[in-house]
């Protein structure tokens, strides 16, 4: 492989020598021996099993709930409710400051989604625990619901959280994260074309095969060691710690063995409920996901719409870009706005354009809330982006790759949120594919070089 | 509960228990005996990651009710290895790097096993054809693939 830059030159003096080999890796040697410890292979005895009773409605007031045919159910220990949970109302990102909480670990006075967690059952067996939850009664009043963006953000739309006030996250920039770098409206104006065309995703399940969960054993000394799959350690431990307003001292946390993650076990959702059941019982407690409830109840990819409207130049220059980003948090943050923000930075792909104009919606429907997964905030706009790139290049009757060294960045660049470009690599990558896939592309474009300079 | 008596012979040993009525395999294992190597990745008869070996057949364990297998002889991955040296498959496993999270691989090694044991060169299309019943989220199947075809060949060397 031949580079027209080369990378890393000025950081690394050492040989490189590992890449290319193959190397095994240090778990294997368990996994194929079925010796590897994943969380549900700890069995305590008297170990308890805690199951949800889960919200049927999408939104709903709570009117009452009635525990006690559950709690006389045979090999019933315990049942938990929101008072039960000393801080019940919490957001993961308020570790950096990213507020308000807007969360329940267990349905106070309202649900918001189908699937929200009402009411924690602990019994002796999974069965009975099963069995108590079916008795469990809440009464409801169904609210009026809202699943679609663009109707959540309209006026008088159903509010789908309080601690929000509307159905957007509020960010120190308003109700969007913002992009302005140099005249969009002036590049249109001089634009021999403009194209604008929306994309829109659906919410995607990570769908381990390892299913969320966590076991927790009381240590006898007020401290709890919890065996969990989160791809979270710290984040769940300084949660838990706040959820339970227990120092982190009294929490110990066992994991790193995930069978598989993909971003779906980074929110905090089974450890501390599962620890209070411990602390309430002095018991072990196991708290799995169903099959069921990892595909319903987990929080999946959220679901996003892209809008892009584009000015591009007969010679391939694309002189202005505007995007509208919208991000399904469904009822909770969880890392959404996160995520939101991530797409402002992102959306004008890795391409140089003079003139930029982003906003980035984090929105509240009731929908199951979403989070992280694989690149989350970034991944369906890339698919906007490069499927925007192909249809601006066959507007003007051009090669799609040649369009993209056209509008490459390149080191030196002032990127759309004032980060000048360093590192880049675009034109080498394309370089290499064209020559991969005998893409035939001219030579002054393999003649070029994300090095400005020399090009 | 009444309690029903299960006794089979699991990786060369006998074991001999009392479970509830309608206790699966799957839980027998993992929860009385203690051999955590077969996975629970849905408990509803659609992963294959609790796969074991029943009387040479292949078993979803999750389906499958403790007290039916009395008298059973049960393989499991955790049985494989002899004397400290791993199984051509494991090896193979490890090869081609046919493990990422690794919690399917118990179940796959279980369903791979079976077939080399009634075809020991399989074609392509049968190893996939084998394999069709467990998920894996991790790898995209292709090293497993790979990991079962290289097993086969190192069998058939070591026969010859
Ligand atoms: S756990 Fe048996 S098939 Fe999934
Ligand atoms: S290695 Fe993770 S599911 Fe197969």
């Amino acid at each position: 492989m031949e580079l027209r830059k080369s990378y890393f030159a000025d950081v690394r003096k050492d040989d490189l020598h590992e890449i290319g080999q193959a190397r095994p890796r240090s778990d294997s040697p368990g996994h194929v021996t079925g010796k590897t410890t994943f969380f549900a292979d700890r069995n305590f005895p008297g170990m308890l099993h805690l199951k949800m009773v889960r919200s049927p409605h999408h939104h709903a007031r709570i009117r009452s709930i009635d525990t006690s045919e559950a709690e006389k159910h045979p090999g019933v220990v315990k049942v938990l409710t929101a008072k039960d949970v000393p801080h019940n109302v919490y957001t993961i990102l308020i570790l950096i400051q990213i507020g308000p909480e807007d969360e329940t670990v267990l349905a106070d006075g309202k649900v918001r989604w189908k699937g929200e967690a009402v009411v924690a059952v602990l019994a002796e067996t999974e069965r009975a625990a099963q069995e108590a939850a079916a008795k469990v009664k809440v009464d409801y009043e169904v609210l009026p619901a809202v699943f679609d963006m663009e109707e959540a953000l309209k006026p008088g739309a159903p509010i789908v959280n309080e601690y929000h006030g509307q159905n957007y996250y509020l960010y120190d920039s308003g109700e969007c994260r913002k992009v302005r770098f140099g005249d969009v409206e002036a590049g249109f104006a001089e634009a021999d074309h403009v194209l604008e065309q929306s994309y829109q995703s659906s919410p995607i399940e990570h769908a381990p095969t390892e299913t969320t969960g966590c076991v927790v054993a009381p240590e006898g000394n007020d401290r709890f060691t919890c065996y969990t799959n989160t791809q979270a350690m710290f984040f769940t431990l300084d949660n838990t710690s706040i959820i339970l307003q227990m120092p982190g001292s009294k929490l110990h946390f066992v994991g790193g063995t995930v069978g598989g993650g993909f971003g779906g076990k980074v929110d905090v959702i089974v450890e501390p409920i599962a620890i209070l059941g411990a602390k309430l019982t002095g018991r072990p407690v196991c708290f799995i996901y169903s099959r069921e409830e990892e595909m319903q109840i987990s929080s999946p990819r959220a679901a996003e719409k892209v809008v892009i409207k584009d000015g591009v130049m007969k010679d391939g220059r694309i002189v202005a870009r505007k995007v509208t980003g919208y991000t399904d948090a469904g009822a909770y943050s969880r890392h959404s706005p996160y995520g939101a923000q991530k797409g402002a930075g992102h959306y004008p792909g890795p391409y140089t354009i003079p003139n930029v104009w982003i906003d980035t919606y984090c929105v509240y429907t009731n929908r199951t809330p979403s989070s992280a997964m694989r690149g989350f905030g970034v991944t369906i706009g890339d698919f906007a982006l490069e499927v925007q790139m192909d249809k601006l290049a066959r507007l003007i009757a051009m090669d799609p790759l040649e369009f993209r060294f056209i509008n490459a960045y390149r080191d030196g660049d002032m990127k759309a949120h004032r980060q000048p470009t360093e590192g880049a690599a675009l034109i080498e990558c394309m370089q290499e594919a064209a020559r991969a896939a005998n893409w035939p592309v001219a030579e002054k474009y393999m003649a070029m070089s994300s090095y400005k300079k020399g090009a | 509960m009444a309690k029903v008596p299960v006794q089979f012979t699991l990786n060369g040993s006998e074991k001999a228990e009392f479970v509830d009525g309608g206790t699966t395999l799957l839980n027998a294992l993992r929860d009385k005996i203690g051999d955590t190597s077969p996975k629970g990745g849905c408990h509803q008869g659609t992963c294959g990651a609790c796969s074991v070996i029943v009387d040479g057949e292949l078993r979803l364990s999750c389906l499958t009710l403790a007290e039916t297998c009395n008298g059973a002889t049960i393989t499991t991955t955790s049985g494989l290895a002899e004397g400290g040296v791993l199984h051509p498959l494991q090896r193979a496993f490890l090869d081609t790097f046919a493990s990422q999270c690794g919690f399917c691989t118990p179940g796959m090694i279980m369903a791979a096993k079976v077939l080399l044991d009634h075809t020991p060169n399989p074609s392509r299309d049968e190893v996939v054809e084998a394999l069709s019943g467990n998920i894996c989220r991790c790898t995209g199947y292709e090293p497993i693939i790979q990991a079962v075809l290289t097993a086969a060949r190192a069998n058939s060397q070591n026969a010859a």
